[in-house]
């Protein structure tokens, strides 16, 4: 008798649920939340689905219906885009060019950022704020100049070219993130490295660089993203030199008006979109978290 | 470099040239130089593969400014400046305040239960490549093929039947500004829910305590405490606005019907490289560039004159 009248007592004292009921109001919230996001995603998705299904399908289906199901699945407008179009060949163009600008970029990036952040010498603010400069200044009004710099130097229509100014314009962005950066890590390390007799170069590639990681990889990732991106640069100055990805999109569909070949412009867009979204989704922690940093949960 | 007591090494030497001199060689080289000397050009007549160039004063400032067709295109941009930040913004807060607050109001403060989806989702057309996304919407846009019409079409609107969005004057703009915020929406909201949760949960609570609903709580606390925020991706978007080269060269890459969708970065790219007029192209790079320094200037201003007192609207 006794135990069955305490049973409940106990939950009532310590099994409480922590957690209240949802009211009315707040259901309702959570439905509309729910509402309205879920008609943004729809809106994201919805194009991005359309544009992939529409690859697998010929121009008379796209215009017959822009909804049907392609009747089967071809493949032969990605091989149209891929080899006739010359998405190929602007695919690994732009897989050089970025990693080999995001490999100088980091690397000299982090070297710059780690001097400023690191060490005090006269003129050191005036290179941070030089720095900031070529973060605010608008890409377009270095085009022009730049367009004579490299031809030149004769690097104008090369991939070379576009790799060093890709690395010169990636450089503010770079040095002003890693530049916090550095500045929080704790100076003891650099001092008991310095104890250990390790000299500044031994300092910072093997104490420094291995702390920057967390940092180093979200720059990497906006860097990447950014590079692969770019368009202004490559139409710029490299016109007539080997495309890359971008570039050779936009001629893609700038032809349009002649050989109507909507199905490979489809597919061309995909081979395009599909890369980057991958990269994304194993990377979007990483980045969420970069853009969120220093916030918890 | 000089810190006392310390003799400089060949490895100190060393150290600052490559570390310090490297980058900033390049930086210098191809950034900062083709910066200055843009102001050198803006000052002449040069056409680029003439040996000889005229310094002409401010010549092709004025011709700039008595040019209908880059005054028009200043105009676009000017618009672009006032609505995308705006409807970019506003529609990034909602999102991002339904995503972190809408959960129970009761206990602890919670976001919306399984919110990280629609966070990924949304920032997908941030990641794609912006020329993409201009085919992608062209293609949306089509008269008679495309996404949005045929939807229409669907819903019962025949009026819409080959209705070409980008070729009337009326929608060009509108329907372009849409493509841009559908790019960057979900970036914003990101960074939004990111400030939102790096509030402390102490305030949220007492404001609920003292009785403040939802509205009421986005309003008097989560605004003001993520403002600096809001002004980032005010002068970002704003800096985007005056661009707008990548979105405008694919969905009308001739400045749309009556040029109502061209802009300043698209007159400049065809006057330096299409008609080779670089001193002119030079100067028109110098007008963006004053304008996108006025521009920042004045968010910042704005922010201070009505940040120093701690009622802060929106």
């Amino acid at each position: 008798m006794s135990t069955k009248v305490s049973a409940p007592q106990m939950k009532s004292l310590h099994f409480q649920p922590r957690t209240p009921a949802a009211t009315t109001s707040d259901r309702l919230v959570g439905a509309v939340s729910h509402t309205a996001l879920t008609i943004w995603t729809v809106i994201v998705i919805l194009p991005l689905l359309w544009t992939f299904m529409s690859s697998f399908k010929t121009s008379n289906e796209i215009f017959a219906s822009p909804f049907s199901l392609p009747g089967e699945w071809r493949f032969d407008n990605y091989t149209r885009a891929w080899s006739e179009a010359g998405i190929g060949s602007a695919f690994l163009n732009s897989i050089v060019v970025v990693a080999a600008a995001l490999v100088i970029v980091m690397v000299l990036g982090a070297m710059c950022a780690y001097v400023l952040a690191r060490y005090t010498f006269p003129g050191s603010r005036a290179i941070y704020y030089l720095m900031l400069a070529g973060l605010t200044f608008p890409i377009f009004l270095a085009m022009v100049p730049l367009f004579f710099v490299l031809k030149n130097m004769g690097l104008l229509n090369t991939l070379p070219g576009l790799i060093l100014v890709y690395v010169g314009f990636a450089l503010p962005f770079t040095v002003f993130f890693l530049f916090s950066f550095f500045k929080s890590l704790p100076h003891e390390i650099t001092e008991a490295a310095a104890l250990d007799g390790a000299g500044e170069w031994r300092t910072f590639f093997q104490v420094m660089l291995p702390m920057a990681k967390p940092g180093l990889a979200s720059v990497a990732i906006f860097n990447f993203l950014g590079l692969w991106n770019q368009f202004l640069i490559p139409v710029s100055i490299n016109a007539a030199g080997p495309r890359v990805l971008s570039q050779e999109l936009a001629a893609f569909a700038g032809q349009m008006g002649y050989a109507v070949d909507y199905g490979a412009l489809f597919a061309a867009v995909s081979v395009t979109v599909i890369p980057v979204l991958i990269v994304y989704v194993i990377f979007q922690r990483q980045l969420q978290g970069s853009v969120s940093q220093g916030t918890s949960k | 470099m000089k810190r006392r007591r310390k003799p400089l090494t060949w490895d100190k030497i060393s150290f600052f040239a490559v570390f310090l001199g490297l980058p900033l060689a390049i930086y210098l080289l191809f950034v900062i130089w083709p910066f200055v000397q843009a102001f050198g050009y803006s000052l002449t007549d040069w056409s680029g593969f003439s040996p000889t160039q005229n310094f002409i004063g401010l010549q092709n400032y004025t011709k700039i400014f008595t040019d209908d067709i880059f005054m028009k295109a200043m105009g676009n941009n000017v618009l672009l400046v006032i609505c995308l930040p705006i409807i970019t913004i506003i529609l990034s807060l909602i999102l991002a305040s339904l995503v972190t607050v809408g959960g129970s109001s009761k206990g602890q403060i919670k976001g919306l239960r399984n919110s990280s989806f629609y966070r990924v989702v949304s920032f997908f057309p941030y990641t794609i490549p912006a020329i993409a996304i201009g085919i992608m919407w062209g293609q949306i846009y089509d008269p008679s093929g495309g996404l949005l019409n045929g939807l229409l079409r669907g819903a019962g609107l025949n009026q819409f039947k080959d209705f070409a969005w980008l070729g009337d004057k009326n929608t060009a703009m509108v329907a372009t500004m849409f493509v841009i915020v559908w790019g960057f929406v979900g970036f914003y909201m990101v960074l939004f829910v990111a400030g939102i949760k790096g509030i402390p949960a102490e305030l949220f609570e007492a404001a609920r305590i003292d009785g403040a609903g939802r509205f009421r709580t986005a309003v008097s606390i989560t605004i003001p405490l993520i403002r600096d925020n809001i002004q980032t991706a005010y002068i970002y978007m704003g800096i985007l606005a005056l661009d707008a080269f990548v979105y405008m060269a694919a969905l009308n890459s001739g400045g749309g019907p009556d040029n109502s969708t061209l802009v300043m970065s698209q007159q400049l790219f065809f006057t330096a490289f299409s008609k080779g007029q670089f001193g002119l192209a030079s100067a028109m790079g110098v007008v963006l560039a004053l304008a996108t320094l006025i521009f920042s200037g004045l968010v910042f201003v704005v922010n201070r004159l009505t940040g120093g007192d701690k009622d802060v609207s929106l």
